[in-house]
């Protein structure tokens, strides 16, 4: 696919707005001084202002309806610049969770809240140390939730929790006040400095959703294609910079990128960043338009994004030599986001047994 | 109804019409390929009447001007006849080195001349070509060959050796690339020359390969007399030319894979083969191997997509054609590994009838030679580092 003007637009103005208002530097610096928070919250108000919040919240409540494309667009830049902003735990997995299956009421509550920058929300899917929705724990019985979760991203910040449970035999999203009794949550930060929670409920109130099934499907989809741009865009990021490395560094008097070892790494490592891109950018397309086989191009993204990108990071830190294991050096930040983001829901292995699971082998 | 759907409408009646149900089946193997030429043996009335048919309509070159006997389609309407093509199966009607290769050169390089009187019999299915670039000692470093021409006034007088000239037995005419001045450097110096391969003084030998099949000879001149206006492009400029035509063939790899795996897909054949376990393939490791082949291969076709998209908005394929040419191969080649896998003591028959003479282990070893012909996967880097990257030389 080809982005239409309008979509260049988008990305040339993300670009210019993540390089200037949330660079690497922010990331360290969230990091050093512990924030509270978590996140890079001037940089949040500015995504607010420039309406990303509202990317994927429809017009009549709000938002832009820019589509996945757009949100992707906007996830690779914050890939390339390593931005901590809860742009994928509400602007894109609470949008579209509560697009695709919120009631009325909740549409008219929640949605231009998230549009305008006045509510955090975050998503609960996770049971134990790995993704596996088809089997969850957590249960809903006469209205009240029980469970733990892991990895919520944004949990101890949430204004709002979309958690996953089981009820009967059926998987649906419940909307859940994360100041209610019974509800502990466990900042945990994570080896990428980004935050995540820990959180447990104890017969909790749980308010189901118009179609909290769908709303479990259409949020795990639509965060599967992003952060597959977001990892694309970091992998990119690594390997320019390592690129840029390769150009400047000398040993045994030359330039170490003369070396047709260190040349022929990076010339595949250029083609499997850009295959990870192109095949982003497709599911994200394929979405948009409801293609028959999105979800097969969305899982297959999502493995390749999250291969590439730890690839990425792996060859980024052992082609700086030394410089690479230092924490004064910002590439390491690439391999650890790699790995955090390559884990969010469903790792490259998980992505693609479901993707063989939907081709029927 | 737009001039398109009109042009979809007319093009599946006419197909409908026109191809016989013979020609809608699926290649058994390569052999089933129409390749055409004078020394060529239609296989089948239907396989005849089915190259004649598409000729008379421009459609074996869809995209060739008509008054050098293509169709004069446009990339739309090119588009849509490889989709109707393809919903009922049906076959290319012929194709050879001069389809793929000679004529976009002609069309890009050649004289007026040229032109008209080498296109219309490739379009028509009467000269097949071959092409002969290597040489013994000119492999990846091809600029380095040595078959040199002399100039004799009014022609050429060829001697040298070729090597890896596929099917230059079968061929009638070839493309050639010959050193015209020998004191010019290396790349300057050479040109691109056509010739009949029954003149006096040629001759072919085959080469017999790890898969027991034979489509490259090593060709030999001995004071072949050419004709001077034979030549394509400018004197002494034939390394335009050929680096022109490596682009477009390497630009051409990435759609589907050759023979028997054209068109099948690996769950399913590995199924057949190893059965399964709760609906899943029984060999897990299998399973996943082809999982990430096929997300790799989706991923390839999406750059090739984008790549493509980028070269018709005016950017130019370029060094990205080596990306193309890299990836496709070694995708092709892990390919052919995982239907082995999957076919066990099966795919190892070498001449049983079961498997039309060892096809499997055939196929797989041709697909070796994916990542070595049109530039090697390792030129493939040095060209991607050095181009595109921008890496410096030693």
């Amino acid at each position: 696919m080809k982005l239409n003007d309008e979509q260049q637009m988008l990305q040339d103005s993300v670009a210019r707005l993540m390089a200037d208002k949330g660079p690497v530097s922010h990331l360290r610096q969230l990091r050093d001084e512990q924030s509270d928070k978590g996140y890079d919250e001037p940089l949040w108000q500015a995504m607010v202002e420039a309406g990303l919040t509202g990317i994927l919240v429809p017009e009549e409540h709000g938002g832009i309806g820019f589509g996945l494309v757009g949100a992707g667009l906007v996830a690779r830049e914050i890939g390339r610049n390593l931005s901590v902003t809860p742009f994928l735990s509400t602007a894109v997995l609470g949008a579209a969770a509560l697009s695709a299956g919120g009631s009325d009421e909740q549409k008219a509550k929640w949605l231009p809240a998230i549009a305008e920058g006045g509510a955090i929300v975050a998503l609960a899917v996770d049971d134990g140390a790995k993704h596996r929705p088809e089997r969850l724990r957590a249960r809903v019985d006469g209205g009240t939730l029980s469970g733990e979760k892991r990895l919520v991203l944004d949990g101890h910040v949430a204004d709002l929790l979309l958690v996953a449970a089981g009820e009967g035999d059926q998987a649906a999203l419940y909307l859940v006040d994360p100041k209610a009794d019974g509800v502990t949550i466990e900042r945990t930060v994570m080896a990428d400095s980004r935050n995540a929670a820990r959180i447990r409920f104890d017969g909790v109130p749980a308010e189901a959703m118009a179609n909290g099934g769908a709303a479990l499907a259409a949020a795990l989809r639509a965060g599967r294609a992003v952060l597959a741009a977001e990892l694309s865009g970091l992998a990119l990021e690594a390997f320019e910079r390592t690129l840029g490395y390769l150009k400047e560094r000398k040993q045994f008097g030359r330039l170490i990128g003369t070396f047709q070892a260190l040349q022929h790494r990076a010339a595949q490592l250029s083609g499997e960043v850009a295959m990870s891109e192109a095949l982003a950018m497709q599911a994200l397309d394929a979405c948009d338009r409801g293609a028959d086989d999105a979800d097969q191009q969305v899982l297959a993204a999502k493995a390749k994004a999250a291969r590439v990108a730890l690839l990425a990071g792996q060859e980024a830190v052992q082609m700086h030599g030394g410089i690479g294991m230092t924490d004064e050096f910002d590439i390491g930040f690439f391999l650890k986001r790699a790995r955090a983001g390559g884990e969010t829901l469903g790792d490259a292995n998980y992505c693609a047994d479901r993707f063989a699971a939907l081709r029927g082998y | 109804m737009s001039d398109l759907e009109q042009f979809r409408a007319e093009t599946r009646a006419w197909l409908d019409a026109n191809c016989p149900e013979e020609m809608r089946q699926p290649l058994k193997s390569q052999a089933d390929h129409c390749w055409g030429g004078r020394k060529w043996q239609f296989q089948s009335e239907a396989q005849k009447v089915w190259m004649e048919r598409m000729a008379d309509k421009g459609w074996t070159a869809p995209q060739w001007p008509k008054e050098y006997g293509g169709g004069g389609l446009n990339q739309e309407q090119a588009e849509i006849l490889a989709e109707e093509m393809k919903r009922i199966n049906a076959r290319t009607p012929v194709s050879n080195f001069g389809f793929w290769m000679l004529g976009p050169a002609l069309l890009k390089f050649g004289s007026e001349e040229l032109k008209r009187e080498h296109l219309p019999p490739i379009c028509r299915g009467e000269i097949r070509w071959c092409q002969g670039y290597s040489e013994p000692n000119a492999g990846s470093d091809l600029a380095s060959l040595q078959t040199r021409a002399e100039d004799k006034g009014d022609h050429f007088v060829v001697n040298g050796q070729k090597i890896w000239t596929s099917y230059a037995d079968k061929a009638d005419w070839i493309f050639c690339l010959v050193r015209t001045d020998p004191q010019a450097t290396k790349h300057n110096g050479i040109s691109f020359v056509l010739f009949d391969m029954e003149s006096d003084g040629v001759s072919t030998r085959p080469i017999e390969l790890i898969s027991g099949e034979s489509p490259f000879c090593e060709t030999f001149f001995d004071d072949v007399k050419v004709d001077k206006h034979q030549v394509v492009g400018e004197l002494n400029r034939g390394w335009d030319v050929a680096k022109y035509l490596l682009t477009h063939e390497r630009n051409n790899i990435g759609g589907e894979p050759p023979g028997f795996l054209k068109g099948r897909a690996l769950g399913p054949l590995a199924a057949e083969y190893v059965g399964t376990e709760h609906g899943k393939l029984a060999d897990a490791g299998l399973r996943a191997d082809i999982a990430d082949l096929e997300i790799d291969h989706m991923a390839f076709q999406a750059l090739v997509g984008k790549i493509r998209a980028e070269a018709e908005a005016g950017q130019g394929v370029g060094a990205q054609s080596a990306v193309l040419k890299y990836y496709g191969t070694e995708l092709n080649k892990r390919r052919y590994e995982l239907m082995m896998d999957a076919l066990g003591s099966e795919g190892l028959e070498w001449d049983s009838e079961r498997t039309q003479g060892g096809l499997f282990a055939r196929e797989w070893l041709r697909s070796k030679g994916n990542s070595i012909e049109g530039g090697t996967s390792e030129v493939m880097l040095g060209i991607v580092s050095k181009r595109l990257l921008g890496l410096p030389d030693a």
